[in-house]
């Protein structure tokens, strides 16, 4: 119910407009509502009175009382220009006063009329009125802006009609509601409501508050091993790397970057720039600044300990001693080649190759030149210059030391040469067997055709031509020195031709071309030919007229081969600088393979006796290697490299275009493109 | 969000902390709705029931002992005073940055009271100090004490999210370490009783919640301790001979303790002022670290043990280029001395240091030289003053008496080192270029010939580094290249330690060279 109030409010009656009416005809008695004061202040205070209460003017008029104009309330001034200015309850008029009032007689009267200050013209009448003491008194109240009653005193103690003592009387007579007698509702629907939130879990009650401490000792029963599972393999944060001097505020003159280094520093990538920062130099400590990226370090940092996936990275902490082999000394390996001891000079253009007569006493070199020049190993000299009609691509003497002949490719023919050089019996016997010939009787169709020397060719040495429809690359003998193989610049299947010196037949081995032919090899013992092609070398059996054998070079582009005198052992050269090591027991994967050369491998050879192989490349130098082969089968092949010789330079990006052992000494011969060949003993 | 905790997906924590973080936000999204239906009395009830969550389990299962604790806690560090330098406006929550400051003066006061500070360095991005905790070296950085140019392409929250976590681990490490030395944990300075915490000075500084922080962030007054120590209580170390270590190790470690013990007791019994252009707090716990006694303007920050006019100060930290006034009987020094003496673990000489002088280089004592690596000179010196010789002080007081004297003995020693390097190294290049002659062309004439001593070592050397290439030859593909990286680096090393003394020659000759010129224009 309600509680009685505590403060009533002040002016009760006159929040109620329905009060004012009560009060005003108690205030102003009927009688007395006409006001007359001095002009300056009758105007004033009429105004005042008409301002303040002009709403009430119409009730004023409408009192029955006054009756003696009886218009109504309407504005005066519709009567300005009638002499009357109303009627009266009768009906008559009520006429004007007939003498209005100028000036002169308002100023004679204000100074007359002692009362003139209270007098008030009545507008409905145009009669003066005098206000009495009461009337004028009100005035001044209400000008003053206080209650027009005297009697009232807004200030009176308030009463409290609603007190916290129970009172023995009811207020309002008003009997009790029934709502009062039975449960709310609204109240029952309200609370079942907190009841099922609470039951639902919905409202909870409040927490009592937690009086463990912050902190504690966390690692009072530190137990290491009880690591959870996904800290396992937990790699701790690698710490962030400490400051070097040349993070100091005041670093030593030689941290300092130069202008350059500076500017180097400012066009590199954030992320490639060794230091994050610039070195700089402050005179003392007041004049260092704050550091601009600080907080993005700090940041940086927080995103590398959470984006970063760590790992752990096996650290390679060896010591590069321990990578390089232990091979046995070169000091123990001897004899090899280890210096330049003849220069062979003669040639004017690049020496594209090297051959040696089985004694050892005579070498031959062809040349770009057109030349191919007969010396004498051991004293460099000179022994003949046979001029030909083309670039000599390759050579070769035949191995048999009962006969003096040297093949020479020349571009579209094979040219068979009887240098006379050394026993007069020997080269003689050579030509001998050489016009021993005897065609047979029927012609056979041959690939190439055999012609027997012009007088004048004779003359320079020429035995015999065999001449090929395409240019000869390569041209090699076999061990018995009665055969040999030339090698074709051509697509087709007829790139390797065998010829039989003896018979002066020829024959095209293969049926078809399985690539581009590199160089050929004849066995040194059994009967097998050796292909290489741009990838593949393949190894034939010329009695059973098949392949045996096809190795792998792993090679891009093979250059040159050659053979073990044992026969089972081959290395190959290519052009991607890589020499192949091919065991044909183990393997046709190269056993090895040496990057020993920084460029393209124009030759590879073998040594007939020693354990010694050469390669020559590009890069103007030749490596001797040692490459023992050991009777024991298990036991595979010791390769070591013994020694680099240099000598030749370098002319059109050529170094050493062939390489050659001499046949019984450890020697080595290199041609090279600046025009010479070499000897190293 | 309100109070939100930014995680992002990957975050290990998130797993941890999955349960409390979906109640944080479904209260979230519950208080939203009782805002957006003005149900005051919901959003009161909500309030009142936040969820809260605890990261002491995942401090604990992060580091499941002590050590590993202390082992991270670098970054911890570094955080926790980069926060509390942060301005309490805007950027985080006024409570992360009142618990940072708190936690970090907490540990500083800790490192000051165990005395376990080893290193400090003056970089140009802050002030890096190195602390020994139980054998770990614990390394954090604050920055200079000047506003931050906030970043704008800095993930706060990200950092908030890992500091939250960093002042929970600091909390409890810091409460493990107070108990380890018998320090009360929420730290109470000595000789304090409740009443007396409110003081009288400081009620004009701070208020009286704030004043108690600020009175220990002052770092000028020592800790109560739960049980007051006792001289007996450092007993000192038995010794046992350990199995397989000689004598030496033996020595050598003993050696290390004495210098450390020395260190520790640097300051001691020197007074320090300190003033008002320095920074206060780093020096103040330097000083205090080290066993000083130091003092600061009354006016500077509260704490203030004694005043500039005290005659027993013996040094006065100065970091302007010239003083009005001098008293007599203290040394007036630039801050770069305190930090040198600290990483020299020596009372370094003062001549160098006045104020206005230049300074000599101030080096990072992070740095061990490893054979190879260049050493700039000044550390060399400072190598010699610690072993005891007294070389270079010597050759600068002469430098000092003889000021014209253009060579000084130090700089003509480190020039020869560096010559007989370099020496060696030119000799070596000969060689190799005579050999390289030598294959090359055979002179063809031929002329009185002249004995030519065969040097039998460089032959040998000859042989043995071609020996070397040819086996390099015959390594396999993998082997070599991991041999050629090695070499690499190692070359790129050598390169760059070269470069620096290069260059410091180079600055040497023309410092000398302007010093030379001004002697003749001085004549002139």
């Amino acid at each position: 119910m309600l509680s009685s109030p505590k403060e009533r409010p002040r002016f009760p009656q006159q929040l109620l407009p329905s009060a004012v009416p009560r009060r005003f005809p108690r205030t102003i008695p009927p009688g007395e509502k006409h006001l007359c004061l001095p002009e300056s202040q009758s105007l004033r205070a009429a105004e005042a009175l008409c301002v303040l209460h002009h709403p009430h003017a119409a009730f004023l008029s409408t009192l029955p009382q006054d009756i003696r104009n009886t218009v109504g309330n309407i504005p005066m001034e519709w009567y300005q220009d009638f002499p009357h200015i109303g009627y009266d309850l009768e009906g008559k008029k009520i006429y004007k006063p007939i003498r209005n009032k100028d000036e002169l007689d308002k100023f004679l009267e204000k100074m007359e009329n002692p009362d003139y200050w209270r007098t008030v013209q009545d507008k409905m009448t145009g009669a003066d009125i005098k206000l009495t003491d009461e009337q004028v008194d009100l005035v001044h109240r209400l000008q003053k802006g206080q209650f027009g009653d005297v009697h009232f005193d807004p200030y009176e103690p308030a009463i409290d009609f609603f007190s916290h003592e129970v009172m023995i009387h009811p207020v309002t007579n008003r009997p009790a509601d029934k709502r009062s007698f039975i449960p709310s509702l609204i109240e029952k629907e309200k609370v079942s409501k907190l009841v099922h939130a609470i039951k639902m879990g919905w409202i909870k009650p409040r927490k009592p508050k937690e009086d463990t401490p912050t902190y504690y000792d966390l690692w009072a029963h530190e137990d290491p091993n009880s690591i959870l599972g996904r800290h396992k393999m937990h790699v701790p944060a690698p710490k962030m790397k400490l400051p070097g001097h040349e993070e100091s505020y005041n670093p030593p003159p030689e941290y300092l970057p130069s202008e350059e280094e500076k500017l180097a520093w400012e066009q590199q990538e954030p992320a490639e720039r060794k230091l994050n920062f610039v070195p700089r130099q402050y005179r003392c400590l007041r004049a260092v600044p704050a550091y601009s990226r600080f907080i993005h370090e700090r940041f940086e940092r927080c995103l590398d300990l959470y984006l970063c996936p760590r790992q752990r990275k096996m650290r390679v902490n060896v010591d590069p001693e321990d990578l390089i082999p232990k091979l046995p000394k070169p000091r123990d390996l001897q004899p090899f080649p280890t210096t330049q001891a003849l220069v062979y000079r003669g040639h004017s253009s690049l020496v594209r190759c090297l051959s040696i007569c089985p004694g050892g006493q005579w070498l031959v070199s062809g040349s770009d030149d057109c030349t191919v020049r007969f010396w004498e190993v051991s004293t460099a000299r000179c022994m003949k210059t046979l001029p030909l009609a083309g670039v000599v691509k390759s050579i070769s003497w035949n191995p048999n030391p009962t006969i003096c002949l040297v093949a020479i490719a020349v571009e579209q023919s094979v040219l068979l040469v009887n240098p006379s050089l050394g026993d007069k019996l020997l080269y003689g016997a050579t030509d001998q067997l050489l016009e021993s010939y005897v065609a047979p009787e029927e012609e056979r169709v041959q690939p190439v055709q055999w012609v027997a020397a012009t007088t004048e060719e004779h003359g320079k040495g020429i035995r015999l031509v065999v001449q090929h429809s395409r240019p000869v690359k390569q041209v090699t003998w076999h061990g018995k020195g009665d055969y040999f193989a030339s090698v074709l610049a051509d697509n087709s299947n007829m790139q390797v031709l065998i010829h039989q010196t003896s018979k002066r037949w020829s024959q095209n081995p293969f049926r078809k071309s399985k690539g581009l032919v590199q160089c050929v090899l004849f066995h040194p013992i059994r009967p097998y030919f050796f292909v290489a092609t741009q990838r593949y070398v393949r190894v034939y059996n010329l009695l059973k007229q098949e392949l045996t054998k096809k190795l792998m070079t792993n090679c891009k582009w093979v250059s040159s081969m050659a053979i073990h005198p044992g026969g089972d052992n081959i290395i190959c050269g290519s052009y991607d600088s890589k020499l192949a090591w091919f065991d044909l027991d183990l393997s046709t994967r190269p056993y090895q393979l040496l990057r020993h050369h920084k460029k393209a491998l124009r030759s590879v050879a073998f040594h007939k006796h020693y354990p010694l192989f050469a390669s020559g490349s590009d890069d103007g130098s030749v490596i001797v290697c040692h490459g023992m082969v050991y009777n024991d089968l298990l036991q595979n092949p010791l390769l070591v490299p013994v020694k680099v010789l240099k000598g030749h330079a370098l002319t059109w990006d050529l170094g050493v275009l062939d390489v050659l052992f001499h046949p019984t000494q450890p020697w080595v011969f290199s041609s090279g493109a600046d025009g010479t060949v070499r000897l190293f003993t | 969000m309100q109070g939100g905790l930014h995680l992002p997906p990957s975050s290990p924590w998130k797993r941890a902390l999955s349960l409390p973080f979906s109640a944080l936000q479904v209260f979230v999204r519950k208080l939203r709705k009782a805002y957006g239906k003005s149900e005051w009395s919901t959003v009161e009830r909500l309030k009142d029931n936040k969820p809260s969550y605890k990261l002491d389990h995942i401090v604990k299962e992060r580091y499941p002992t002590f050590i590993d604790a202390l082992r991270d806690l670098d970054d911890a560090l570094s955080m926790c005073f980069l926060f509390s330098t942060f301005p309490r406006t805007g950027k985080c929550h006024v409570q992360i940055i009142q618990l940072c400051r708190r936690l970090s003066v907490e540990f500083l006061n800790y490192v000051i009271a165990s005395r376990s500070l080893r290193k400090v360095f003056l970089s140009i991005k802050g002030i890096y100090y190195q602390a020994e905790v139980l054998g770990q070296p614990i390394t954090w950085i604050t920055p200079y004490a000047f506003a931050h140019d906030h970043p704008t392409d800095v993930d706060y929250r990200v950092m908030a999210t890992f500091t939250e976590f960093y002042t929970t681990l600091l909390g409890f490490v810091n409460f493990r370490l107070y108990h380890s030395l018998n320090l009360l944990y929420p730290p109470k300075i000595e000789g304090q009783s409740e009443v007396e915490l409110k003081p009288t000075e400081g009620e004009a500084y701070a208020m009286d919640s704030e004043s108690y922080l600020e009175k220990l962030s002052a770092l000028s007054a020592s800790l109560a301790r739960v049980v007051a120590p006792t001289p007996e209580d450092d007993v000192e170390m038995d010794e046992f001979p350990v199995e397989g270590e000689t004598a030496e190790q033996m020595d050598a470690r003993k050696k290390e303790q004495e210098v450390l013990e020395k260190q520790k007791k640097l300051f001691e019994g020197l007074r320090f002022f300190l003033n008002r252009e320095v920074p206060r707090e780093p020096l103040a716990f330097i000083i205090r670290c080290f066993g000083g006694q130091v003092s600061w303007d009354k006016s500077l920050c509260i704490g203030a043990t004694y005043d500039v006019s005290d005659p027993s100060i013996t040094h006065q930290i100065v970091d302007r280029p010239r003083l009005e006034q001098q008293v007599v009987g203290r040394y007036y020094l630039q801050p770069q001395w305190v930090f040198d003496s600290v990483n020299a673990k020596l009372c370094l000489p003062v001549a160098d240091y006045f104020p206005g002088v230049l300074l000599p280089p101030h080096l990072s004592p992070f740095v061990t030289e490893q054979e190879g690596d260049y050493i700039p000179p000044e550390k060399l010196k400072l190598l010699a003053m610690q072993r005891g010789e007294n070389a270079g002080e010597e050759s600068e007081e002469e430098e000092e008496e003889e000021e014209e004297d253009d060579n000084d003995d130090d700089d003509e020693e480190e020039e020869e080192e560096e010559d007989d390097s370099e020496k060696e190294e030119e000799t070596k290049l000969k060689k190799m270029e005579e050999q390289k002659t030598q294959s090359k062309a055979l002179p063809v004439k031929v002329t009185a010939g002249k004995v030519r001593l065969e040097d039998k070592q460089r032959l040998e050397q000859e042989q043995q580094s071609e020996e070397k290439r040819l086996a390099i030859m015959m390594m396999k593909k993998r082997e070599k290249y991991l041999y050629k990286k090695i070499m690499f680096g190692k070359k790129r090393k050598v390169r760059e330690a070269n470069k620096l003394a290069e260059k410091r020659k180079a600055h040497d000759t023309a410092i000398k060279e302007e010093k030379k010129k001004n002697k003749k224009a001085r004549r002139a």
